[in-house]
């Protein structure tokens, strides 16, 4: 929380990065929960001069209505639009069915913007939480996805995302061209932070946020780089000879897990990021890959073909033991596991589809949570637990669309043009 | 120099299509002395007939050696015509999660494995690919199983290991865009690309 205000403060440069006008990316909300809570966000008051540059409650709103949880009450049918506690009329909310209003003002001063706002229990006819929020022109959105986060914890129990960030590669239909982007959770202030006319996949957070690794073929082959977020300083990460690829950082950030492969035996190995020394921890014949960190850090999860078509595993980095982890089909692959170590998340092929599912690490039970869609790979999930992004084919194009772990909650994030792929969730920051 | 090396690779051609025949897997290093014999056999007998030629002349009104010529030549070219129509196919393709080189892709690359052993400074990448269903990682790894099993099938069958270089791009490269059967059929393959 203290790093965050002094984000919006501006304080730190990673925050600082330029804004962009237009999102590629645009929230549809397509399922919700059944139990969501009905909740108004009254047009905030502006006392600045001139018009607002961005229409802080409009985003708040999205925000709060993209996440399943709540079910926004539309502007139009709000009977007053109070900005201050006293304007209240509890009865008209009542009336309109609502379980929670905000409020709020927004005004203007030499070092910058600030936000006070109120959120109402409306049948408790109670004030539940009363908060201010500052921040630069620049970071309005910021300011937005912070009082977002910050109801949401509060009203929910679960800490917010929503001033989270996604990575993700676009591509045009020849292939041609590969974007590496930088946005916000909902898709908005797209930034291009690496292009190449080679593929790029498996981008991967570090877990401070400053730094992102990927997997760039623009050696001829497959090999790992790393990016600084706020230089835009890359290194290739391991010169091993044959292909490196599926980078995951351990979540104390101090190794790398990544699979090399020499001669098409694919097999997982570990960095440690100070010395710079490699252990490989598998050795078999099969193919070994996609390696992520179970949040002990002990562990990994990966996919092998060792058992005949690909499965997950559970690899204990100490003694190098690995148990089969997913029994039900042919195809389960690419695993992620939620940051409470409760939830297996991978590609499920079920038929002729390729769908995402859930699995309850101690019970095992599996639950196919994209049913409505079909080709989903690259499940990356929220640093919350809740969501899961992933990639999916819409009308011939590979969009983003998010599902919430327990199926309930699903989102698109539809784009203007070209393939979105291979969605990275960032660590709350 | 040039002869030679034509016969060896002639031999080796005619020898990889009569393995072709025969032989059902692509580990098949034993056939690779097959091929030796087979091809010092061709030679051999070439051999010979030029001495039956020679011995033959005793005969004033038998005037063989044009025929002969001729018809070598017809080998030559009919060899050279059926090498160089089996090296036209450069893609061969892979069922689903799969990396078993097909039946029908074997006659061809054994046309690719003769010329490689017959030229030792031709290189040639195998890129292999993957369709989009499935992970991009997997799919990665998928398409580097399937150009190493055609790596292993070329050197089985005469090509060097320094000659081949194998590189995947997994579902990234696909040569069909659609979503479906036929389209992901045509995306599984590896691209065998002279340099």
């Amino acid at each position: 929380m203290v790093t965050r205000t002094l984000c919006l403060l501006g304080y730190v440069l990673g925050c600082l990065l330029a804004f962009s006008a237009r999102a590629e990316l645009v929230i549809e909300v397509t399922q919700g929960k059944q139990s969501a809570i009905p909740m108004a966000v009254v047009p905030m008051s502006w006392s600045g001069e001139g018009e607002l540059p961005e229409d802080i409650s409009a985003v708040v709103e999205n925000d709060l209505g993209s996440s399943g949880y709540f079910r926004m009450l539309d502007q139009a049918n709000m009977i007053s639009r109070p900005s201050e506690l006293d304007d209240i009329n509890y009865a008209d909310w009542r009336n309109l069915q609502q379980d929670f209003v905000m409020i709020g003002r927004i005004a203007q001063d030499a070092s910058g913007y600030t936000v006070e706002f109120h959120v109402v229990d409306v049948a408790k006819r109670l004030e539940v939480l009363k908060h201010r929020v500052k921040g630069k022109a620049s970071q309005l959105r910021d300011i937005a996805h912070y009082i977002s986060d910050y109801i949401f914890e509060r009203l929910t129990g679960i800490r917010g995302v929503f001033s989270t960030k996604l990575i993700y590669v676009t591509t045009n239909r020849e292939r041609s061209r590969f974007n590496l982007n930088y946005a916000d959770a909902d898709g908005a202030r797209e930034q291009l932070i690496f292009t190449s006319p080679h593929p790029i996949i498996s981008p991967a957070w570090a877990p401070d946020g400053n730094k992102v690794a990927y997997v760039s073929f623009e050696s001829g082959r497959s090999a790992i780089y790393f990016q600084e977020l706020a230089t835009g300083k890359r290194e290739l990460v391991i010169k091993m000879q044959g292909s490196t690829s599926a980078p995951s950082f351990s979540p104390d950030g101090k190794r790398l897990a990544f699979v090399h492969s020499k001669l098409g035996n694919p097999d997982i190995y570990v960095l440690d990021l100070d010395s710079r020394n490699i252990e490989r921890l598998t050795n078999h014949y099969a193919i070994d890959t996609e390696p992520q960190w179970m949040p002990d850090g002990k562990s990994l999860v990966f996919t092998s073909s060792r058992a005949g078509g690909p499965q997950v595993y559970k690899l204990d980095t100490a003694t190098k033991s690995v148990d089969r982890m997913t029994f039900q089909g042919n195809y389960n692959a690419r695993p992620r596991v939620t940051e409470d170590g409760r939830k297996l998340v991978y590609v499920h092929q079920r038929g002729q589809r390729f769908h995402i599912a859930s699995q309850d690490i101690r019970s095992g039970r599996v639950q196919v949570l994209t049913n409505d869609t079909d080709l989903d790979e690259s499940p990356s999930v929220a640093p919350n637990g809740s969501m899961v992004v992933y990639a999916t084919s819409e009308a011939d194009r590979s969009i983003l669309a998010a599902v919430s772990v327990d199926g309930d909650v699903k989102f698109r994030l539809p784009s203007k043009y070209g393939d979105v792929r291979e969605p990275a969730w960032s660590p709350i920051f | 120099m040039q002869n030679s090396a034509f016969v060896k690779a002639f031999g080796l051609g005619l020898g990889a299509l009569m393995v072709t025949a025969c032989s059902s897997t692509g580990d098949i290093n034993e056939d690779n002395s097959e091929l030796t014999t087979k091809a010092e056999t061709t030679a051999s007998e070439n051999n010979e007939a030029n001495e039956v030629n020679t011995n033959n002349q005793v005969d004033p009104t038998a005037i063989p050696v044009d025929t002969d010529k001729v018809a070598g030549e017809e080998l030559e070219a009919q060899a050279r015509e059926a090498e160089a129509a089996l090296m036209k196919q450069t893609v061969f393709y892979f069922d689903f999660d799969q990396s078993t080189i097909k039946q029908d892709g074997k006659a061809a690359l054994m046309a690719h494995a003769a010329y490689l052993s017959a030229n030792s400074s031709a290189r040639v990448v195998l890129e292999g690919h993957a369709d989009e269903r499935g992970t991009v990682e997997y799919n990665l790894a998928l398409g580097e199983r399937r150009a190493m099993a055609v790596r292993r099938f070329l050197m089985a069958n005469g090509a060097s290991a320094d000659q081949l270089e194998v590189v995947s791009f997994g579902e990234e490269r696909p040569v069909a865009t659609g979503h479906n059967e036929a389209s992901w059929a045509e995306n599984r393959r590896v691209v065998l690309n002279y340099r």
